[in-house]
């Protein structure tokens, strides 16, 4: 183990928990500001990665891809917000996890169903391909560097959205108190639709960066799905900062995990014990993580409207 | 007899009834879907004791599905190989030791999971147990011992006294009496002292914390039961199919689960059953149609929270008296 295959992997777990933020944040602002539960979150970040995917693949561009996706993630979110999503902020959590459920099965076997069960693939574009040399001699591919840019940006951006703007001034004030904002004379519907499109394009951009990191495939919202709830769980729900803090957290438990926990029973055991006790202890890690943060604070390390 | 009471009845006997009739005809694989809805009824039995009565509405009893379909098919391969298991102990055919094996293990995963997510509440609740039964998922998957990722298979059904097993009526048979009881001990823990509790904590914590009972333990017991049904089901689903895979922790397994109480009607005693009979039937007439059924499932389940609250039982026998 050497100090550059170290630092690569710190990266790599860098990369993970800005893709979990994405997904993080869009949850955690839905759930703060409508107090709603969205299994079908996972959905928005597939269909970002398809439409990512088909577009790129339709024009051989992947920035028209991305902007695809955007777009398409927000419309899918926007029109769900519309039909179904609307007449649930009232019911209890139980009707809201079916619910959303019931839209997972619609959009997976509604996207098997338009591109067939074959995965799709999408090229990294041709001006993040190639790598840059990381200190001790090794290389990092230049695409996984922008994709943490991309993370910081959109965190910068919703800090500002949220703390300066007027639009994240009404969604702060639809957080602690709606019916306040209503009598006010702000138009609730609208606010909760843009918040909902605004969370459903983080999905879907996330989805798209990830699409070109391994396939397009039907299903492969709902891992990235479970750990961002694990994400906001920890990081306490509603909060941003909590988001933030919580996928940095898992991506890096999860990536160092996998590569120190090996290592280290190693230390006392055959190398290829060592490989399935670290693969299992790893896959188990990040909740073992939660579970601990829970046991100490039930609310979450950033709790925002405990 | 209420009205809710004799519905209930109706539909267990009309279970049994149509296994017999499908008996009648020589429509083996008829037997084999009343099996599958018995065995899914008893799952969600388990778990209508925590979500329904208790209002703890867990996203992750497939965690528990699991460990009863692990202890069938962990048991039985280790009698079928004649390997000892731990401390030297053999494994076992026996379907009556796999319960119990069965439902002790999930019981001690319950208690520890039940420690822990029972000291938050609403989505945090909902959160937690569906992160405990991922990590179990992934587990199974990453550890070898145990087939991983591709399962295990029971060569021969395991076995009960005085039947064989194999004949698709007598294990239908098996899963029913099973049933049976479940029902009987959730309408007998319903209207216990320890139900009015749990069902006092769903309703009103603070009232019930005001006359002297502390929720936490009554929550705790409810998860434990529920957990121990819910896997003893679990390790019928691996004698029916005879085989048990990772797939069984999944959380759409969890989701399915929850999906047959509520359209069988939250809360109430056949409701979990009726659910299961209205799902398989669904899965076996849209399965014919198409092979996108689970896109038509999704838009009937959205309907049915949508618009139809209440599920069968609520359109059979009226709303349930307590909200």
């Amino acid at each position: 183990m050497s100090l550059t295959l170290l630092i690569e992997q710190i990266l790599n777990g860098l990369q993970f928990g800005v893709m979990l933020f994405l997904m993080a944040a869009g949850l955690t602002l839905i759930f703060g500001v409508m107090g709603l539960i969205n299994l079908a979150h996972g959905s928005l970040f597939m269909v970002g990665a398809f439409a990512c995917a088909s577009v790129a693949a339709a024009t051989g561009s992947f920035w028209l891809g991305l902007v695809a996706s955007l777009a398409a993630a927000a419309a899918a979110g926007a029109l769900v917000e519309i039909l179904v999503i609307r007449r649930l902020y009232e019911r209890d959590h139980l009707d809201q996890v079916l619910a959303t459920f019931a839209l997972i099965l619609i959009f997976s076997e509604g996207t098997r169903w338009v591109f067939g069960s074959f995965p799709l693939y999408l090229d990294i574009p041709q001006l993040l391909s190639g790598a840059v040399h990381l200190p001790g001699g090794a290389q990092y591919p230049i695409y996984r560097l922008a994709v943490i840019g991309v993370g910081i940006a959109v965190a910068v951006g919703l800090y500002l959205l949220i703390g300066k703007t007027r639009l994240g001034m009404r969604i702060r004030a639809g957080e602690s108190d709606r019916e306040m904002i209503g009598a006010l004379g702000i138009d609730i519907g609208t606010l909760y639709t843009l918040v909902f499109a605004l969370g459903a394009a983080l999905a879907g951009l996330a989805g798209a960066m990830v699409g070109a990191l391994q396939s397009v495939q039907v299903g492969m919202g709902e891992p990235v799905l479970i750990l961002a709830f694990v994400v906001i769980v920890i990081g306490g729900i509603g909060s941003i900062k909590g988001a933030l803090v919580g996928s940095i957290l898992v991506g890096l438990t999860e990536t160092l995990g996998r590569f120190l926990l090996p290592h280290f029973f190693g230390l006392f055991m055959s190398n290829s014990e060592a490989a399935t006790v670290g693969a299992a202890l790893a896959s188990m890690l990040i909740y073992i993580v939660m579970a601990l943060i829970l046991a100490f604070r039930p609310q979450g390390l950033f709790a925002a409207n405990a | 007899m209420t009205r809710e009471t004799s519905i209930s009845i109706l539909i267990v006997a009309g279970l049994l009834a149509a296994a017999f009739i499908a008996q009648a005809m020589g429509e083996t694989f008829y037997i084999t879907l009343a099996t599958r809805m018995a065995i899914l009824g008893l799952a969600a039995t388990g778990l209508n004791i925590a979500l329904g009565l208790g209002g703890l509405v867990s996203f992750g009893h497939a965690a528990f599905f699991g460990i009863g379909g692990y202890a069938a098919g962990i048991l039985a391969t280790h009698a079928f190989n004649s390997e000892p298991l731990l401390f030297g102990l053999p494994g076992t055919n026996q379907m009556i030791v796999i319960w119990i094996t069965g439902a002790i293990a999930a019981a001690l995963v319950a208690v520890l999971i039940g420690l822990i997510s029972l000291r938050t509440s609403g989505v945090y609740f909902i959160m937690i147990t569906l992160a405990f039964a991922q990590m179990i998922y992934y587990f199974a998957i990453s550890w070898p011992a145990y087939g991983g990722e591709d399962g295990l298979s029971i060569y021969v059904r395991n076995a009960f006294p005085g039947t064989n097993t194999l004949a698709p009526m007598s294990f239908f048979l098996i899963c029913f009496a099973l049933l049976t009881l479940g029902l009987i001990l959730f309408a007998l823990m319903r209207d216990s002292r320890f139900g009015a509790a749990l069902q006092a904590g769903r309703q009103n914590e603070t009232r019930l914390a005001a006359v002297g009972i502390g929720p936490f333990r009554v929550r705790l017991a409810a998860f434990v039961i529920s957990a121990m049904m819910t896997a003893l089901a679990g390790a019928l689903f691996a004698d029916l199919n005879r085989f048990v895979s990772p797939s069984m922790f999944s959380w759409h397994m969890s989701g399915e689960l929850i999906v047959l109480i509520i359209l069988g009607g939250v809360g109430r005693l056949a409701g979990p059953l009726a659910g299961a009979i209205v799902y398989v039937l669904f899965e076996f007439a849209l399965g014919g149609i198409t092979e996108h059924w689970q896109f038509f499932l999704g838009l009937i389940l959205l309907a049915v929270v949508l618009f139809a609250r209440g599920g069968v039982m609520g359109l059979l026998a009226g709303r349930a008296r307590h909200g």
